[in-house]
């Protein structure tokens, strides 16, 4: 999990730099400071278990074990890409490993979560699909029909809405009357808890409650995992306009990474998660790398795959 | 746009905004900075992520007489409140026997060019010719901006109101105060002897583009922006066409199903004495609009594909599809 962590975080902050100086191009959201929520999640499913994802997804492709290089190579457009260079930032799919795409049609994951897990319903397997969320998409209404349709065939669903504080520049609590998401679950006859989405053993825990019960068919859960998005909204968001930087700097004092070294100060032994560290970087030096060594897709590719 | 707003909301109290990001942040284009200040969070009214409760409710408070502006921060996200607009604001003046009138202006913004990828970039006004009760409108220059929108507001009926992403920086006069435009009036941009190219939006600029590549080559251009295309302006074109002969129709929705196939059957039905030769479209290829900018550039419609067009209509060229 702190593999992940790591990786998902300087994964972030490597993109985020490229767009900067110009190389990538296109919308930019990073998951920065919700890695905890990404790796506590995906740790506790299994590789046949499916994930739907948001604009914010890159931490959920990565956890969900899609590989970094093909990653990149997408963000950068190029041929060699999970998509080929048709999707970008906010499209990653990767089949392989259960990661079934990206809505950054806020709320969209809900329901591919929901109709997956009516497939795996259908075909008696047992297997699950997780719905990754904002908490923005709480206001649209494929948000309560998902939870209410996988509620009432008992489908094996996790919804998992990671409230990192905002939806673009509002605050949940400006938008929603009863801002305590987990709750909404009740309406629905389903679990819902609230998890400390900083904390990434917490997060891991309450998947693995709610994936088993789904698995055992006894229906979907609601997981609200409170957590903080670091960055602006995208690349070059006027954050300044609705929060002020200390209470940015403040959040950031409450890092999943920081949070993990301190829990497992005792269990690991010095220099285990230096190198740790020290792998993250070297594969994603070499996903860049890859990513830029691969030529651009040919312009004819565009007219092909569609009706 | 943001004074075009402006002007609605001082001339008439009955005129309010609904959309996202649209107060203190003042509009992800910054459509609205600064409205909400001066007109008050009552009349700027931020949401939720939610279209179709943005659109239904503005159809509520339209019928009991506001004059509401709907925000749909990217076109591709109207689909999401497809609802309200098709089966309730287009239909509920005309099924009530005119008891009721649902007029409301419905702004949005799509387009390719930003490297959104595909649930972001799309053009998709040609849905809204197939369902009769709305207006369709889309500026091409400022100053079209503001007397299209100041008569948008006005009618009695539901208008949708389509910007495009890579115009918001143009610069154009703007006369003060700016005169109405009326639905369904379009106008000639530049004249030429040899073929009319059709356009609205940013389709008008690429066609001017097109006119000046093509004028090297000898060939004269006229370039007509509809600026509407319900009402359209069938007549406008047909006076072209007595003297050009040819016609090429050229928007950035994908060719297929586009808005150029309804005006090229109508030039057809009515003009057909005029066609020298078939008349072309120059639309977008049949497929989403992908991430990737070498795979947006082949299947856009641009400059260099209005070009073509021309000449194959002029049949300097084969015609490929
Ligand atoms: C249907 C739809 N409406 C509006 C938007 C514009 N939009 C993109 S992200 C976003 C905020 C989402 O907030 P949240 O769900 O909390 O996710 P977060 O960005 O915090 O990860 C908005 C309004 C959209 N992408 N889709
Ligand atoms: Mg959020």
């Amino acid at each position: 999990m702190f593999r992940l962590m790591y990786t998902i975080r300087r994964f972030e902050v490597t993109m985020e730099r490229a767009h900067l100086e110009g190389e990538l191009y296109g919308p930019f959201h990073s998951s920065m400071g919700q890695e905890a929520v990404s790796a506590g999640v995906c740790s506790a499913l299994r590789l046949d278990d499916v994930v739907a994802s948001t604009h914010r997804g890159h931490g959920h492709a990565i956890a969900k074990g899609a590989v970094l290089g093909r990653i990149c190579a997408e963000l950068w457009g190029r041929s060699t890409g999970y998509c080929q260079g048709k999707g970008g930032s906010m499209h990653i799919v990767s089949m392989d490993h259960g990661f079934v795409g990206q809505s950054p049609i806020i709320g969209g994951s809900g329901l591919l979560a929901t109709g997956a897990a009516l497939a795996f319903d259908l075909n008696r397997e047992e297997r699950v699909a997780v719905a990754f969320m904002g908490d923005g998409a709480v206001g649209q209404g494929v948000f309560h029909e998902s939870l209410n349709l996988a509620a009432i065939w008992r489908l094996p669903v996790v919804f998992v809405v990671e409230n990192n504080g905002y939806a673009h520049s509002f605050r949940a609590e400006q938008m929603q009357v009863n801002p305590d998401i987990a709750s909404r679950a009740a309406g629905f006859g389903i679990p819902g808890v609230v998890v400390d989405g900083i904390d990434v053993f917490a997060v891991r825990e309450a998947t693995r409650t709610a994936a088993a019960r789904a698995r055992e068919g006894g229906g979907p859960s609601l997981i609200e995992a409170k957590c903080y998005r670091w960055r602006g909204h995208n690349l070059g968001d006027a954050e300044h306009l609705y929060r002020a930087r200390e209470e940015v700097e403040e959040a950031r004092r409450n890092d999943p990474l920081e949070r993990f070294r301190a829990a497992t100060f005792d269990l690991i032994p010095p220099g285990v998660l230096e190198e740790i560290e020290a792998a993250a970087e070297e594969e994603i030096d070499e996903a860049v790398r890859f990513a830029r060594q691969s030529p651009p897709p040919d312009p004819l590719t565009a007219l092909e795959g569609s009706f | 746009m943001r004074e075009a707003q402006a002007d609605a909301l001082s001339a008439d109290d009955r005129v309010f905004i609904m959309g996202q990001e649209l107060g203190e942040y003042g509009g992800v284009f910054r459509a609205t900075e600064g409205l909400a200040e001066r007109f008050g969070a009552h009349r700027v009214r931020d949401m939720p992520i939610a279209e179709q409760s943005m659109l239904g409710a503005g159809v509520g408070a339209a019928i009991m007489g506001m004059r509401p502006i709907v925000e749909v921060m990217f076109m591709d996200f109207i689909a999401c409140g497809m609802d309200a607009i098709v089966n309730h604001a287009a239909k509920v003046g005309y099924m009530s026997g005119d008891q009721m009138r649902a007029p409301m202006v419905i702004r949005t913004q799509g387009g390719s060019g930003t490297h959104h990828g595909s649930q972001h970039s799309q053009t998709l006004e040609s849905w809204f010719l197939h369902v009769p009760g709305l207006a369709v409108v889309v500026p091409f220059t400022p100053s079209d901006v503001k007397g299209l929108f100041k008569t948008s507001i006005r009618v009695d009926h539901p208008v949708l109101f389509v910007e495009h992403r890579a115009l918001y920086r143009t610069r154009g006069a703007v006369s003060d105060p700016v005169e109405p435009i009326p639905l369904g009036k379009g106008v000639i941009r530049r004249r030429g002897d040899d073929v009319t190219v059709v356009g609205i939006g940013k389709s008008v600029g690429q066609a001017q583009i097109a006119a000046r590549l093509l004028e090297e080559e000898g060939v004269s251009v006229e370039v007509i922006d509809l600026r509407t295309l319900v009402p359209l302006d069938v007549d406008l074109v047909l006076e072209s066409l007595a003297h050009t002969h040819h016609l090429v129709v050229a928007h950035e929705a994908v060719e297929r199903g586009g808005w150029a196939g309804e005006l090229v059957s109508r030039v057809v039905a009515e003009g057909f004495d005029e066609l020298d030769a078939p008349p072309l479209r120059a639309g977008s290829r049949p497929v989403p609009v992908p991430f990737a900018k070498e795979l947006e550039a082949e299947m856009i419609a641009d400059e260099r594909l209005i070009a073509q067009r021309v000449r194959q209509a002029l049949g300097m060229v084969e015609y490929a599809p």
